[in-house]
């Protein structure tokens, strides 16, 4: 029994530290554009959703390290890990590239975890369910900012149109991760922890079609496409985000405010 | 709103004794505490303390973060703690309370009359919403009254606000979400 116990326990923390680092990865990309907006509003409006990206790593990250029992807590989790143990989905790391692309990742990313929160209140695991709880209110406001400026983008100029239809065709493989189930995820749907992601898969694609409608922009077609960052296997983008956002804990271990 | 166990160990030395009178002790000290971000509304008003409970030789309080990742947190639990220290209620500890999720709801009648005087629109009842994901009705200017504004962006100066302007009067203001 120790060791089924063992077993379930590993991947509740393998499953948690995916949510974590899709929200840190994510945030700590988007807090690249602060100084660099195209505007200020935009520059607040970026910054705050890192914030509130962050703000959930930190919650989801500390429950890993409880979880995991071995007194590493939610820094220990973010600066000290390399990068073979971050097993957040490929897509949140990929570059910020222009304005428009930046977007892009968010409304997918914002979408997913809309779809995904929004099932997850009533999980059986009641940490969980209250981290989605109070999530779910946050990520509403951002899609509503990354959907709004998509089709202000779409429907926009010949010019703008254009470099957002490129960025979807550039990001939309990467979606395939984010609905890639394995063994971890079909564990937590079994415990009644996390909803199925076939289910949150048809929630996604019916929001993602009517804002690209609204936007003018094509559905890119679905094609397979390998994934491994749900696996610790990274794209070379996350190295040089870690090495940015570690680099002070490595070289003052043990540095506080 | 909470009273304390009277099984409780009563607490010796400085600390108010009767249990019911340091709970009271503690709200009227909470009550005190402006927020860091909006100094014109107590905490107690944001609807942030969830309980006060007294506890062996001290006072014990819920705080619920109006977002995760709001840096002011740190500074009201640290605030908190400071005040009802200084209270003369004994040793105070700060519970993180994450559920249910803090609700704009919460912020008391008193606390949003506040809000719209120092410029900031109160926030919009959550069941009054068809789609927090959509455009609502438009919101007043706290100025001039004008329902002819425009939203600005979403986030403004801190992440429980958006930013409008009047286009009447011309002048931008803040809106405290709905969340």
């Amino acid at each position: 029994m120790k060791g089924a116990a063992e077993t379930d326990a590993q991947a509740l923390f393998r499953y948690v530290l995916r949510l974590g680092d899709l929200s840190l990865v994510l945030g700590q990309r988007l807090g690249e554009w602060v100084g660099h907006s195209p505007a200020l509003e935009e520059d607040l409006g970026l910054a705050n959703i890192a914030l509130d990206l962050i703000g959930q790593a930190r919650l989801l990250l500390s429950y890993a390290g409880e979880i995991e029992g071995r007194g590493r807590d939610e820094d220990q989790l973010a600066y000290l890990r390399e990068q073979g143990a971050y097993f957040n989905a490929i897509l949140a790391e990929q570059p910020n590239g222009d304005f428009g692309q930046t977007l892009v990742r968010q409304v997918l990313i914002d979408a997913f975890q809309l779809e995904l929160y929004e099932r997850m209140t009533d999980s059986m695991d009641a940490r969980l369910a209250a981290i989605a709880a109070k999530s779910v209110k946050e990520v509403r406001y951002h899609l509503r900012y990354s959907s709004g400026w998509l089709v202000r983008l779409g429907d926009g100029t010949p010019e703008s149109h254009q470099r957002v239809q490129t960025s979807l065709e550039l990001l939309w493989p990467y979606t395939v991760e984010l609905f890639a189930e394995d063994d971890v995820d079909r564990a937590m749907v079994d415990r009644g922890i996390a909803p199925r992601l076939s289910e949150v898969r048809a929630a996604w694609v019916e929001r993602i079609e009517a804002i690209l409608a609204e936007a003018t922009l094509k559905r890119p077609a679905d094609r397979p496409h390998a994934w491994h960052g749900k696996r610790g296997q990274h794209s070379e983008h996350l190295g040089y985000i870690l090495a940015e956002m570690q680099y002070l804990q490595r070289a003052y271990p043990g540095a506080r405010w | 709103m909470t009273t304390g166990a009277s099984d409780m160990d009563e607490p010796v030395g400085t600390v108010v004794s009767d249990v019911d009178e340091r709970v009271a002790v503690a709200w009227d000290t909470l009550r005190g505490i402006a927020d860091p971000e909006i100094p014109a509304i107590s905490i107690v008003e944001l609807g942030l303390i969830r309980f006060v409970k007294a506890r062996h030789g001290g006072i014990e309080v819920g705080l619920s973060p109006t977002y995760v990742g709001c840096p002011a947190t740190e500074v009201i639990r640290r605030a908190v703690k400071d005040a009802l220290q200084d209270a003369g209620v004994g040793d105070a500890q700060v519970t993180h309370v994450l559920s249910p999720a803090w609700s704009s709801d919460w912020i008391t009648e008193a606390g949003r009359r506040k809000l719209h005087a120092y410029g900031i629109v109160p926030p919009e009842h959550v069941s009054n919403l068809r789609d927090i994901l959509r455009a609502d009705r438009p919101v007043a200017c706290p100025r001039c009254h004008s329902v002819d504004t425009e939203n600005l962006s979403e986030f403004g100066s801190t992440p429980c606000k958006a930013l409008h302007r009047c286009r009447a009067c011309l002048e931008p203001f803040e809106y405290f979400k709905c969340i």
